[in-house]
């Protein structure tokens, strides 16, 4: 059977590449909904190096994505059940590690293709069922995945206080991370720090919420995630070094382009550890699918999704990505190609 | 109930290249009506596929559906007729003596087997229009002026390119109304009928238009079939 797979040639040049797809032994999924991440805009830009760009180009972007299954010979799934795609393929396994730092492992939409195909052919546990959970939001599990691997490994790694956990950052990943942490470490006050006041009022369900250039001298917190990401790295790490209380934990989620410069004179006399997160496994994912089954979970997620209408043709795409930069958190659109 | 219909009664005549139909000629790792097939089973709405072969290949297709693992129950053969609609019509009667009488609400989906490259989106973009209309067809637009020539020596007209598309397939039917309306066709008309679609705009009855894809192509030529062996990853020595 001939797939179409839509790859991005050239920052903002998508083509089509016409592929016998294998069924054998895997299972066949037709992606339904999507959501763009950060990555898959800086890829479509143009905003990486050049080096890079012709490493990973031609590629299908997307890593975000739930889908219907449409049939399977492996017997683990039944036609037509709702799941998210796992876009981390595991490499070599060596005991401790995490799959999505293993050393082989691959990741659907980063230099192999992602999931903007007619059909997507997986084996059974790189998808995840999200029966009953609607599309719009399952498309929000691979962040919540993301999210629940950082504060999972925060949490083994940091000292037993946790009165208050600081987020840098207002945006998806922020909000991810904050869900994440009010269900992982309900006890613990959960104070954002951001940028933009608009962004700020969505994180309703925080304790409290601050603008970064009016953060109180004496506020302190026990641990921390940098959300910030691009540009935004530099001053966030800067101020959570700042108000982190000794021995701190810091997660790192914000992608840079640039090298990012760290006070390590502070980081070694408060003893700080960093900890640098990326993706996430099948158990993260499962952790994700069942934080969803959560209606509360489910409403809040909701709430910083923008439906952008149906992708039917390549235009569409084209289209998506234009709105993706006009909406203050997450793109969601139909995949009806 | 959905049923789909893929055309692939003829005997292969056009291509000089092979002795084989081309629906059987190699794409890749699997014969062109092998894709088209595992296309079409991926659409869950279809109820049954009927293929349609030509009765001199029907042990080859059957050899086939074996080999790549498709002999299932929702594929069935049905003989091949003198030419389109002839097939189309042999299939709605296969489809009658397997599940009894036609029903007002059955649809047919019928497709070349020369079109491997159909989405999934045009079979259901098909099957929604056949619903709610009752016939549509599969287009793309023009893109090359159309030239009209009565002596195919001097330009008749040439007509507005803006209103002119390309018929592709599937073209999708009411199978009650499809029958009803070929039953009401003279005989001279019926012997000028190239195109399903024809028998329903000759009673003047609506044919939807459904996006089609420039790449839903038609492998009728030895070019084409170089240009859809190159679209799937190239051309190999040993073709």
């Amino acid at each position: 059977m001939i797939n179409y797979i839509y790859q991005l040639v050239n920052p903002q040049f998508i083509s089509v590449k016409y592929e016998d797809a294998d069924i054998s032994d895997n299972v066949l999924v037709r992606p339904r909904y999507m959501s763009i991440c950060r990555a898959d805009q800086r890829y479509y830009l143009g905003n990486r190096d050049l080096k890079t760009l012709a490493q990973k180009l031609p590629m299908a972007l997307i890593h975000e994505c739930c889908g219907e299954v449409l049939s399977d010979k492996t017997g683990t799934f039944k036609q037509g059940e709702r799941v998210v795609l796992i876009p981390n393929i595991p490499g070599y396994e060596r005991e401790g590690i995490y799959e999505n730092y293993q050393e082989g492992s691959r990741f659907l939409s980063s230099g192999y293709d992602g999931f903007m195909s007619e059909f997507v052919t997986l084996p059974p546990d790189r998808l995840v069922s999200v029966q009953g959970i609607p599309y719009q939001t399952a498309t929000m599990c691979e962040m919540l995945s993301v999210a629940v691997h950082a504060v999972s490994r925060l949490d083994k790694a940091a000292h037993k206080y946790r009165d208050t956990i600081g987020v840098w950052g207002d945006g998806s990943i922020a909000f991810v991370i904050a869900c994440a942490l009010k269900v992982k470490m309900p006890k613990s006050r959960i104070i954002v720090f951001g940028k933009n006041a608009r962004k700020l009022s969505r994180f309703s369900f925080v304790a409290e919420t601050h603008l970064t250039y009016n953060i109180p001298a004496d506020l302190k917190v026990d641990h921390a995630f940098e959300c910030a990401g691009g540009e935004g790295c530099y001053d966030a790490i800067h101020d959570i070094i700042e108000h982190i209380r000794p021995q701190g934990t810091v997660g790192l989620l914000g992608v840079s382009e640039n090298y990012v410069s760290i006070d390590t004179r502070q980081v070694l006399e408060k003893g700080l550890t960093l900890i640098g997160n990326s993706r996430s496994g099948r158990e993260e994912f499962l952790e994700a699918a069942k934080m969803m089954e959560s209606q509360k979970i489910r409403r809040r997620l909701g709430s910083i999704i923008y439906e952008d209408e149906p992708v039917k043709s390549i235009d569409d795409i084209h289209r998506v990505f234009a709105t993706d930069l006009n909406t203050p958190f997450k793109t969601v659109f139909e995949w009806r190609l | 109930m959905i049923y789909g219909a893929i055309l692939a009664g003829g005997s292969g005549t056009r291509m000089h290249i092979s002795s084989l139909p081309k629906q059987f000629l190699p794409l890749d790792k699997k014969p062109i009506i092998i894709h088209t097939l595992e296309k079409m089973l991926t659409c869950s709405r279809f109820d049954a596929i009927y293929l349609g072969i030509h009765p001199s290949w029907m042990s080859h297709m059957t050899d086939l559906l074996e080999k790549y693992d498709l002999a299932l129950k929702r594929v069935r053969l049905a003989p091949g007729g003198e030419n389109r609609n002839d097939t189309i019509f042999n299939i709605i009667d296969e489809i009658a003596k397997d599940y009894g009488a036609i029903e007002d609400d059955d649809i047919i989906v019928t497709h070349d087997a020369v079109r491997p490259f159909v989405t999934l989106r045009i079979l259901e973009d098909n099957i929604n229009a056949a619903i709610k209309f009752g016939a549509c067809d599969t287009v793309v637009p023009a893109t090359d002026t159309i030239v009209k020539s009565h002596d195919g020596a001097d330009i008749s007209e040439i007509p507005d390119r803006k209103i002119m598309y390309q018929g592709q397939t599937p073209q999708s039917f009411n199978i009650k109304l499809l029958k009803e309306l070929y039953s009401k066709l003279k005989p001279s008309e019926k012997a000028i009928l190239t195109d399903a679609c024809k028998i329903c705009v000759m009673r003047g009855t609506p044919v939807k238009l459904v996006d089609g894809e420039i790449s839903n192509m038609k492998i009728t030529t030895v070019t084409d079939y170089k240009i859809a062996q190159v679209l799937v990853g190239g051309i190999k020595e040993s073709d």
